[in-house]
């Protein structure tokens, strides 16, 4: 776990290796390993300087989550947590010098355990990277990371790297005070000995012990400190909604702990730490956002026993904005891409959205030229079918129109080879009826990205009734290649993503025609936790797509189709000619020259109620609609892994991470619970809050989504 | 046993900037002269005075330390005198009378004094620091803004517009300056004076007569900047989400102003009074403090003014003249609509936004303020209230003799 050598000259060496798995990570086994490792250095009277590092590439990698999941005793967390701070503090005030060589990343508890040290080198790696990211999964540093980062950078500058998790290459650690070295590849720990041979002999102690310490950039007593800590308050709600609590736990442990001694503010630390350990918010967010996510990334829903397939050449059809994106992202992944359209200008207008992007890279500096030119010139444009020949993915962005969808996969299929895929990025259509037209549709699926491509990590992969296994697992090594996370689901009317988006968005134009006031429907979407309220989300895609899905919903499935109530609200605005944000006009007005606001004869069409619902109630019902029709998914076999629903939930459409996606919020009131909150809703506000029998089936026999 | 005052008085407002009248005195000299006036107008045998109630809003450096003792000694009241230093911000001043009242209703005291001091010059506003605003644990959850973004969505929220707000501070411009010219604070001014008995400060030093609706239409939302780039806007629209937006309306001119200043009111028992040979003014009803929503923060005055009423069995249209700390014009405007009081009877004289707002000694200025205003006018019933930082009010309602 830690191999420990003394050498001839007193340098004790505490060297992390953890067997069995790739990275370093802290955990009860390697924190007691790593404890009693700094017991014997410190006192045995035979060392003179103490060196900690890593035999991997990276030094630590932050703590192990599946421990933190497991954790539900916060006494003993407490009691492992203090044990950790006190054998680092032990560390930073025996009277000898400590010097932390970092070959790679040191991240979360592997950068906290480096600010123990007295002296910190770090390689000069490119993959290197030093952060303290645990409040993007809920969670804060409990390891000393929010009293030492402080004490030493200043509270003001310290505050970003906590509250956002940003991510520093040595450079930046090193110009931010976080490093004193940075050296080639391989002489950290030459560096770190010479120093605790040199220097290190007479600076064995940490700024903060040293009499007459002040923080840096003022105490928290100081009026600049006083107003940062105001406006940090406010930002953070602001940006929160009081929805993420670990973020002002953070505020807290640098608020109260820098008031009082380096101790004392440790132990603060460690009960926010365990607080947050055990809080709803981190489990749920750590099991989506880590182990779910992982999975997803790992191809959990693979189709086993096929080989896997890597992609040469792909093709895309249609170079509109879909199109283009999916052209640069593949691209970028190192494929060979043809961007095919009607006109080769078509088509070049398409590879321009590549063309933007890398220059806005090169312009940042964030790629290299040569880099930049290649990925472009792997992207040939073209109108002309048969240089699909050899592609062995074809992707069709084309407009949402069976007969074009029809024409282009007919002709691409006439070029390509047998074994190659045809997949369409509908949003809309149901992949098997889309397959009709294809001569072998065991050999076609859905693959549908999200806009804007680039930024969207997500892909939902839809099997339709006729597509093949070895079709499946091979769309998912394609988006494996992307670097992207792909979520399975089964053919159905809207998927799963844009169902259940929907959904939401419709609640809240349902609550307009009720009388519900405008900006406390959005507002009750924004303290919902979602990014953006209904009634402008619905101006981003447009009352007129949101009409026009429900009008073929309607066409298509005749008698059975159940109306929503918020459809008739799209479509009043669209006889308004109000469709959305593209016109300048919609729920909101657009202003040129300003923000958008709302537009006041919003009142005139769905008159404001004098009475207006408690935003509890608001919340509950844009939240919960959500949750029932991603369980009818799940019942209805469109979703097969409670991990796809909410993975996709958060990337796809920006669902509350807080809440875990829609099955973890189910599973976080108890099934039980949520059933009696649908029925309760049912009977107040119509059949789309009626939950599946299979909740109730999973409520009788004691059944849950998630093992914990 | 009833409470009793016996007699109010205040010092001038000085302007509280280094170039304002009562910069050079200190807080404690500041309120050794309002005590040493009510002892001198009423032959006071301080004897029999138990205790000196002080509000003080900034209690930290000169002014820390309870000033309410200090002011005793530095006042040469009798030794036995105590003192002691209270704290509800905005309202301390009528909370220390509240107080000084209560131990005589309770005959624990046969004489007690309320008052406050505060010398904002000298120690300005936060200087005592305090979790409200900077603790995350309470500033968060409770969506802690500053006072003037809370105005400015009480503004929003009852539709009160720029105009409007403006036009409440001309009025009280008008009317502090008529009262002045009219030296109907004279009878409770107690001008500073220095060791020589020379005048320091001997008048109001505020009062804009020439303000106009035009004059403070010149004047920028001082609150817009902190409420949009430092999300305190998006803060408060969290607590109130039927609002798409918060207009910033106020600003220096119809804000309260910056202020030095002490105030201190003698409250005995009757008998306390006969004893000492003083004829009381007036009888103290009722009072009350309570809490209101503290992200608003500032609607707590007709909450407190209700409670107030309940306890003395009256009604809001019982009052004859109300004085209304104002502290923000939105705050004056939404009492007086939601209490149903004409501006007529309300802040008659005109107020702090005319006058200033010394924070711990207001409360006891406008209760001194409302009483001279009930005998000038002859009337019987008056109630001053005032609202207070992080949700609070604080009323009293006093009937003349």
């Amino acid at each position: 776990m830690i191999d420990y050598t003394l050498d001839q000259d007193g340098i004790a060496t505490l060297s992390w290796n953890m067997a069995e798995r790739g990275q370093n990570v802290l955990n009860a086994e390697s924190c007691t390993a790593f404890i009693s490792a700094i017991a014997q250095a410190t006192e045995d009277a035979a060392v003179q300087g103490i060196l900690i590092t890593s035999a991997k590439a990276d030094f630590i990698a932050g703590g192990d989550l599946a421990w933190l999941q497991a954790s539900d005793d916060a006494a003993v967390l407490f009691e492992q947590t203090r044990a950790l701070q006190r054998a680092l503090r032990r560390l930073e005030s025996c009277g000898k010098p400590v010097a932390m060589a970092l070959p790679g990343s040191a991240l979360g508890g592997g950068l906290e355990v480096a600010l123990a040290g007295h002296y910190r080198v770090a390689a000069d790696n490119p993959k290197a990277r030093l952060a303290l990211p645990e409040v993007t999964l809920g969670l804060l540093p409990g390891g000393g990371g929010t009293q030492r980062l402080p004490r030493l950078i200043g509270i003001q500058a310290a505050l970003p790297l906590l509250l956002e998790g940003k991510r520093l290459k040595p450079a930046e650690a090193l110009k931010a005070g976080i490093l004193h070295a940075v050296v080639p590849a391989g002489e950290e720990v030459a560096a770190a000995r010479a120093w605790l041979l040199g220097d290190g002999r007479q600076a064995a102690q940490q700024p903060w012990d040293v009499k007459g310490y002040k923080t840096p950039g003022g105490a928290v007593s100081s009026p600049a400190v006083q107003q940062l800590f105001m406006a940090a308050n406010a930002m953070l709600r602001q940006k929160t909604y009081g929805n993420y609590p670990a973020p002002a736990w953070i505020l807290s442990c640098v608020y109260e702990g820098l008031i009082t001694d380096i101790d004392t503010g440790l132990a603060t630390e460690a009960r926010y730490f365990v607080q947050a350990v055990l809080s709803a918010e981190a489990k749920a967010m750590v099991r989506t956002l880590f182990f779910s996510m992982s999975e997803a990334n790992k191809l959990a829903g693979r189709p086993a026993g096929v080989p896997k397939r890597r992609y040469g050449k792909i093709a895309v059809l249609g170079a509109g904005m879909m199109g283009a994106g999916i052209a640069y992202v593949s691209a970028k992944a190192g494929l060979q891409v043809v961007l095919l359209d009607t006109s080769l200008e078509a088509a070049e207008r398409g590879k321009d959205y590549s063309r933007k992007l890398v220059e806005k890279q090169l312009q940042r500096g964030s790629l290299p030229a040569e880099k930049g030119e290649a990925l472009l010139a792997r992207i040939t444009t073209t109108s002309d079918y048969a240089a699909l020949a050899g592609a062995e993915l074809v992707i069709e962005a084309v407009f949402e129109d069976r007969a074009i969808k029809a024409e282009v996969t007919r002709l691409s299929e006439a070029v390509l080879g047998p074994d190659a895929l045809f997949a369409s990025n509908t949003s809309t259509l149901p992949i098997s009826g889309l397959a009709e037209a294809s001569s072998r549709p065991e050999r076609f699926i859905g693959l549908h990205f999200f806009s804007p491509v680039d930024k969207m990590p997500l892909v939902e992969v839809i099997v339709g009734r006729q597509t093949s296994e070895a079709t499946l697992a091979e769309a998912l090594d394609y988006v494996q290649a992307l670097g992207m996370t792909p979520i399975v689901v089964n053919d159905s009317r809207g998927f799963y993503t844009s169902r259940v988006f929907s959904s939401y968005v419709l609640e809240g134009l349902a609550m307009l025609a009720e009388g519900v006031a405008p900006a406390l429907i959005e507002q009750a979407g924004l303290l919902a936790g979602m990014p953006v309220g209904p009634l402008a989300l619905t101006d981003e895609v447009s009352s007129e797509l949101v009409y026009k899905i429900a009008k073929q919903a309607r066409q298509d499935l005749g008698a059975a189709y159940q109306a929503r109530p918020g459809e008739e609200v799209a479509e009043r605005m669209v006889g308004l000619g109000r469709l959305g944000r593209k016109v300048g006009l919609g729920y909101y007005d657009y202003p040129a020259d300003a923000k958008k606001r709302l537009w006041p004869g919003l009142a005139e069409v769905f008159p404001v109620a004098a009475l207006q619902p408690e935003v509890g109630a608001l919340i509950e019902r844009l939240i919960a609609v959500q949750a029932v029709e991603t369980a009818h998914c799940l019942a209805e076999n469109v979703l097969t892994a409670p991990r796809d629903a909410d993975v996709g939930a958060i990337l796809g459409w920006g669902f509350p991470a807080f809440r875990g996606g829609p099955l973890s919020h189910i599973q976080g009131q108890g099934i039980p619970a949520f059933l009696a909150q649908c029925e309760r809703l049912a009977a107040q506000h119509g059949p789309r809050f009626a939950p599946p029998a299979l909740l109730s089936q999973m409520a009788a026999e004691g059944r849950r989504f998630y093992p914990r | 046993m009833e409470a009793y005052i016996y007699d109010a008085v205040r010092t001038p407002r000085g302007k509280g900037k280094k170039d304002g009248g009562l910069h050079g005195v200190t807080p404690v000299r500041l309120a050794e002269t309002v005590l040493r006036a009510l002892r001198e107008r009423n032959g006071l045998d301080t004897s029999l005075v138990d205790d000196v109630v002080l509000g003080c809003v900034e209690p930290v450096g000169e002014q820390g330390a309870c000033i309410g003792r200090i002011a005793v000694l530095a006042a040469d009241y009798a030794q036995s005198v105590a003192g002691v230093q209270i704290n509800r911000f905005c309202a301390s001043g009528l909370e220390a009378c509240n107080m000084a009242a209560a131990q005589v209703m309770a005959g624990q005291a046969t004489f007690a004094i309320g008052g406050g001091v505060e010398s904002m010059s000298r120690v300005p506003m936060g200087a005592s620091g305090g979790a409200w605003a900077v603790d995350p644990q309470v500033a968060i959850k409770h969506y802690f803004v500053p006072q003037g973004v809370s105005a400015d969505t009480i503004a929003t929220k009852w539709g009160y517009s720029r105009s409007a707000v403006d036009a409440y501070a001309v009025e009280s411009h008008r009317r502090a300056h008529a009262a002045t010219q009219a030296g109907w604070f004279q009878g409770s001014l107690v001008p500073v004076r220095d060791g020589s008995g020379l005048t320091i400060l001997d008048r109001d030093e505020l009062i804009r007569p020439q303000t106009t609706l035009s004059s403070l239409a010149q004047l920028k939302p001082v609150f817009a900047e902190l409420g949009e780039n430092y999300g305190f806007d998006a803060v408060i629209r969290q607590r109130y989400p039927e609002l798409e937006r918060i207009e910033h309306v106020h600003h220096a001119g119809n804000s309260s102003g910056i202020v030095d200043g002490a105030a201190a009111v003698l409250i005995g028992s009757l008998e306390a009074g006969e004893r000492a040979g003083l004829k009381p003014r007036a009888r103290i009803r009722a009072f009350a403090s309570i809490g209101s929503e503290p992200s608003i923060m500032l609607t707590g005055p007709s909450y407190a003014a209700e409670k107030a009423l309940k306890r003395a069995g009256m009604h809001a249209a019982d009052i004859d003249l109300y004085e209304l700390n104002e502290a923000f014009a939105s705050v004056v405007l939404r009492f007086m609509a939601v209490m149903d009081i004409p501006h007529d009877k309300i802040n008659v004289n005109g107020g702090a936004i005319a006058m200033g707002h010394p924070l711990g000694a207001t409360g006891a200025m406008i209760l001194g303020t409302l009483l001279d205003e009930m005998e000038r006018r002859g009337v019987a019933t008056g109630l001053a209230t005032l609202c207070v930082g992080a949700g609070m009010g604080t009323a009293t309602i006093i009937e003349r003799l």
